[in-house]
C-alpha cells in the first residue's frame, strides 16, 4: 500500500505523474484480473457475465477569512475529499479498489488523511456455502460489541481490516466467520494483529423447527489483539481478548435482542492504564401491533473502549463499536447537544413509542397522525478508587465497580414528541418538542450541565405537479453555552431534478451581543439519476456532527462549496 | 510474466482487457450479499425475487428524513403500482446496532408493506456502490438494474413510477 502514497506536499507535476502512474496500474490489474477471469471461467460465461460497477465522490470547500465568525482561511483556500469505488465481478469472483484523494483534508476531519493513495482492494471469493476475501474488508460481529469495522466517510471513519476473511454456511442455519488481519489508519496500518473468529446458530432453520412460530438465534465471538509490549515500566499484555455472546428471540411482534461482552485487562490510553477486565451488556426490546410500536432497551458498561493499538486516540483503530442509547436526532438544533457513548463507563436506558392516529377518526384527521415519543437517559457507573500498590510497577485496578451498578451522575437526558401529519392533499407538516440535559462538564470538562428545550416545525406544500416548497423553523433556547438559537429554511423543488434552499441559524441570544451573529447558506442541487452535483455559500457554525454515537467536531468555516456524486 | 515491464506486454494487457470487457460487460445483477430479515435470520440478497416482475430497491434509514418521504409517497400508491404493473418494493435499512431495534416499530407503525431488510454494517450497501442513502434501484423482471436514483424530493416517485411502466 504504502508505495501507492503520494504525499501532498510534492510538487504538482510529481503528483501528476504519479497519479498517471497509479491509473496505469489500476488499468493493468484490472485487465490482468479480467482476463484471468475470462479464461478460468468461460464455462459459465453464458449464465454470469462480468460486469464492472462502481461510485464516485468528491466534496471540496474554499475557506475564507471571517472576521465576524472567527472563521480561519485555509492556507491552501480549497481543500478536498474524494474517492471513487470500482468493483469488478465475474461469477462467484469479485475484485475491487477504492481510490482516495485528500488534496487537503477538508476541516473537521483528522489531515492525517492528506494525500492521495488506495488504501481499499480486495479479492473476494463467494459460493453458497464458503467465502473468502484477501486484501481489505469490512466486517461486524452481533451488534458489534466484540468487533467493527466499517467506514463513515462524513465522519472520517474508516477502519477496515486488511489481511483475510474467511465465512462458512456448513449447514443450514449456522454461520462461522473467521479473520485475521491489521486495521487502516489513515494511509497506513495500526501495530496490532487481530484475529477474530465468530460464530451464529439460527435455530428455527438448524434444526428444521419451521412450524415453531418463536424464532431464536444464539451467537458468539472472540477476538484478539496482539501488539508487542515495548513499555520500559509497565508490563503490558501483548495479547489482550474479547469475548461476547448475543441472543435474539422474536415471535409475532415481539423481540428481544440482548449481548453480552467481557473484555480482558488491557490498559491503553482511553482508561489511563487500567488493568481492570471491561464489561457491557446491551438489550433492546421491541413490540409491534396494528399501528402501536415500541423500543425500550438498556445498557451498561465499564472499561470497554477497545482498539487496534493501546495508544489510539480520537476516533482512531476502534475495534469495536459500542453506540450511544439516545436517539439520533435528524434536525439541526436538536442535534446540537448530541451524546456519544462514554467508553470508560456508563449506564442507559431508552424508551421510544410510535403511535399512528388512524385516518378518519377525530384525532387522526382525514390522513391519520403519526406520533413518537422518545426518553433516554445515561448515568455515570458507580466506582470507588483504589490507591495505588507499587509505584515503581503501578499496575493496578485504578478503581472498583459492580455489575450493573448506577452513579450519581447525569450524563445525559431527553425527552421528545413528534407528530407527523399530512394536513391536506397538499401540505404535509411535522412539529417536534424537546428537552435536553448535556453533562458537558463531566464530558468535556468545562461549561456545567446544558439544558435545552427545541422545537421544530416543517411543513412541504405541494404548489403545483413536482413543485413544492418547504418551510422549516426551529427555535433553541438555553441558558448555557451560546445561549437562545433560531433558524429558518426555505427549500424549493422541482422534481425530478432541481432544488434550492436558503437556511439562517442565528443565535439571538448570545449574551455577548458581538457574538449574535447570522450563520447563512444558500445551497442548489441538480439530479438526474444517480449523479448528483451540489453547490453552496454560506457560513458553517462551529458544532459537532455524530453519527451511531460516533462524533467528530466541525470549525466555523465560511466559503463556497461543491458536493458530486455518481454510482454506475 | 505479469510483471513484466514492458510496452508491448501493456499494450496487449490493454486490448485485451477492451475485447474481454466488450465479450463480457452486461449489466449489473443483484450481488450475493447476506443481510438480516426483520425476525434476525440471515438472508442472501441474490435471492431477491419477484416472480419475472418489476423490483425496487430502496435504501433508506429511520433517521434519514428524505429516505422515510420517499417510501411513505410510495407507500402511499403503492396498490395502484402493484394492480397496474407487479412491482415489489424492498426497503433496506442502513440503521446500524444502534437504531436497528427501532425498524420494525417504526416501519409497522408507518403501516408500510415493503419487504424490509437490514444492512447493519452497510455490506449490500457497498456491494451495490451506494454513496449515500436514500438509493434507489429499478430492477427488471430478470434482475438486471435498469435505472437508478439518488436523493429524494416531493414528487420523485412520479418518475419512478414512470420508468416502472416502461419496463413493461
Amino acid at each position: 500500500m504504502a508505495n501507492y502514497i503520494v504525499k501532498s506536499n510534492l510538487r504538482p507535476f510529481i503528483f501528476l505523474t504519479h497519479s498517471l502512474k497509479i491509473m496505469r496500474k489500476i488499468v493493468y490489474s484490472l485487465a490482468l484480473v479480467s482476463i484471468a477471469f475470462s479464461s478460468l471461467f468461460s464455462q459459465e460465461e453464458d449464465e454470469k457475465k462480468g460486469h464492472f460497477s462502481g461510485n464516485f465522490q468528491i466534496d471540496a470547500q474554499t475557506y475564507m477569512e471571517d472576521t465576524i465568525t472567527g472563521a480561519d482561511k485555509a492556507p491552501e483556500i480549497m481543500l478536498m475529499n474524494s474517492y471513487a469505488n470500482l468493483r469488478y465481478t465475474y461469477g462467484k469472483l469479485t475484485a475491487g479498489l477504492r481510490f482516495e484523494s485528500y488534496l487537503n483534508t477538508l476541516q473537521g476531519i483528522s489531515n492525517a488523511y492528506d494525500g492521495t493513495g488506495i488504501p481499499y482492494k480486495f479479492f473476494n471469493y463467494k459460493s453458497d456455502e464458503l467465502e473468502f476475501t484477501v486484501g481489505n474488508f469490512y466486517e461486524q460481529f452481533g451488534s458489534g460489541m466484540s468487533l467493527r469495522a466499517y467506514e463513515d466517510k462524513t465522519l472520517g471513519i474508516d477502519n477496515a481490516f486488511e489481511g483475510v476473511l474467511v465465512r462458512h454456511n456448513p449447514h443450514k442455519g449456522i454461520y462461522l466467520k473467521g479473520l485475521v488481519g491489521k486495521q487502516r489508519l489513515f494511509f497506513d496500518l495500526g501495530p496490532g494483529i487481530v484475529r477474530g473468529a465468530d460464530a451464529e446458530i439460527q435455530l428455527n432453520e438448524a434444526f428444521k423447527l419451521d412450524s415453531v412460530e418463536t424464532q431464536i438465534t444464539l451467537g458468539g465471538s472472540f477476538v484478539s489483539r496482539y501488539q508487542a509490549d515495548r513499555n520500559p515500566i509497565l508490563k503490558l499484555p501483548e495479547n489482550v481478548a474479547i469475548m461476547a455472546t448475543r441472543l435474539s428471540v422474536q415471535r409475532g411482534g415481539f423481540s428481544i435482542v440482548s449481548e453480552y461482552g467481557y473484555k480482558i485487562n488491557d490498559p491503553s490510553a482511553d482508561n489511563l492504564n487500567n488493568y481492570q477486565p471491561g464489561q457491557a451488556i446491551m438489550s433492546d426490546i421491541s413490540f409491534t401491533k396494528g399501528t402501536f410500536g415500541m423500543v425500550v432497551g438498556g445498557k451498561w458498561l465499564n472499561n470497554m473502549s477497545f482498539r487496534s493499538s493501546r495508544s489510539a486516540q480520537n476516533n482512531d483503530l476502534m475495534l469495536n463499536y459500542l453506540p450511544a442509547i439516545s436517539k439520533n436526532h435528524i434536525y439541526s438544533l436538536p442535534a446540537m447537544y448530541p451524546y456519544a457513548t462514554q467508553l470508560n463507563g456508563e449506564a442507559g436506558i431508552k424508551a421510544e413509542i410510535f403511535y399512528r392516529l388512524k385516518p378518519k377518526t377525530l384525532l387522526g384527521g382525514k390522513y391519520g397522525t403519526l406520533i413518537t415519543l422518545n426518553y433516554s437517559r445515561v448515568q455515570t457507573i458507580d466506582t470507588t478508587n483504589l490507591p495505588m500498590l507499587d509505584s515503581i510497577r503501578p499496575h493496578w485496578n485504578r478503581y472498583e465497580t459492580s455489575f450493573l451498578s448506577i452513579g450519581d451522575e447525569r450524563l445525559y437526558e431527553d425527552i421528545s414528541i413528534d407528530i407527523q401529519k399530512k394536513l391536506s392533499k397538499r401540505v404535509k407538516s411535522f412539529f417536534s418538542l424537546q428537552y435536553s440535559a448535556y453533562n458537558r462538564q463531566y464530558i468535556e470538562g468545562k461549561d456545567g450541565m446544558i439544558e435545552a428545550f427545541i422545537f421544530v416545525g416543517d411543513m412541504t406544500f405541494s404548489l403545483k405537479p413536482k413543485h413544492a416548497l418547504r418551510a422549516e423553523l426551529q427555535f433553541l433556547s438555553t441558558k448555557q453555552d451560546y445561549g437562545d438559537w433560531v433558524t429558518a429554511a426555505l427549500e424549493y423543488t422541482v422534481s425530478p431534478h432541481w432544488f434550492v434552499a436558503l437556511v439562517d441559524q442565528y443565535n439571538f441570544g448570545n449574551s455577548d451581543s458581538d457574538k449574535q451573529l447570522h450563520y447563512y447558506m444558500v445551497r442548489t442541487g441538480y439530479t438526474k439519476g444517480a449523479n448528483r452535483i451540489q453547490i453552496g455559500y454560506g457560513r458553517q457554525r462551529q458544532g459537532v456532527i455524530c453519527i451511531g454515537g460516533v462524533c467528530r467536531m466541525v470549525p466555523a468555516s465560511t466559503g463556497f462549496n461543491i458536493s458530486i456524486s455518481s454510482t454506475f | 510474466m505479469f510483471k513484466s515491464k514492458q510496452p508491448a506486454m501493456y499494450k496487449f494487457l490493454f486490448i485485451s482487457l477492451i475485447s474481454a470487457l466488450a465479450l463480457n460487460l452486461t449489466a449489473q445483477n443483484i450481488p450475493s450479499v447476506e443481510i438480516k430479515t426483520m425476525s434476525g435470520k440471515t438472508f442472501n440478497t441474490a435471492d431477491l425475487t419477484n416472480n419475472g416482475k418489476p423490483i425496487v430497491i430502496s435504501f433508506w434509514a429511520t433517521w434519514c428524513k428524505p429516505c422515510v418521504k420517499e417510501l411513505s409517497a410510495i407507500h402511499e400508491n403503492y396498490i395502484d403500482w402493484q394492480e397496474e404493473t407487479g412491482v415489489k418494493v424492498i426497503a433496506i435499512s442502513t440503521d446500524d446496532s444502534r437504531s436497528m431495534s427501532r425498524v420494525a416499530p417504526y416501519v409497522n407503525s408507518k403501516g408500510w408493506d415493503f419487504e424490509v431488510y437490514c444492512d447493519p454494517n452497510g455490506e449490500f450497501k457497498r456491494a451495490m456502490n451506494v454513496a449515500n442513502v436514500p438509493h434507489t434501484f429499478l430492477l427488471d423482471g430478470n434482475g438486471k438494474i435498469v435505472w437508478q436514483h439518488t436523493s429524494y424530493i416531493d414528487g420523485d416517485e412520479e418518475e419512478l413510477f414512470e420508468k416502472i411502466k416502461e419496463i413493461k
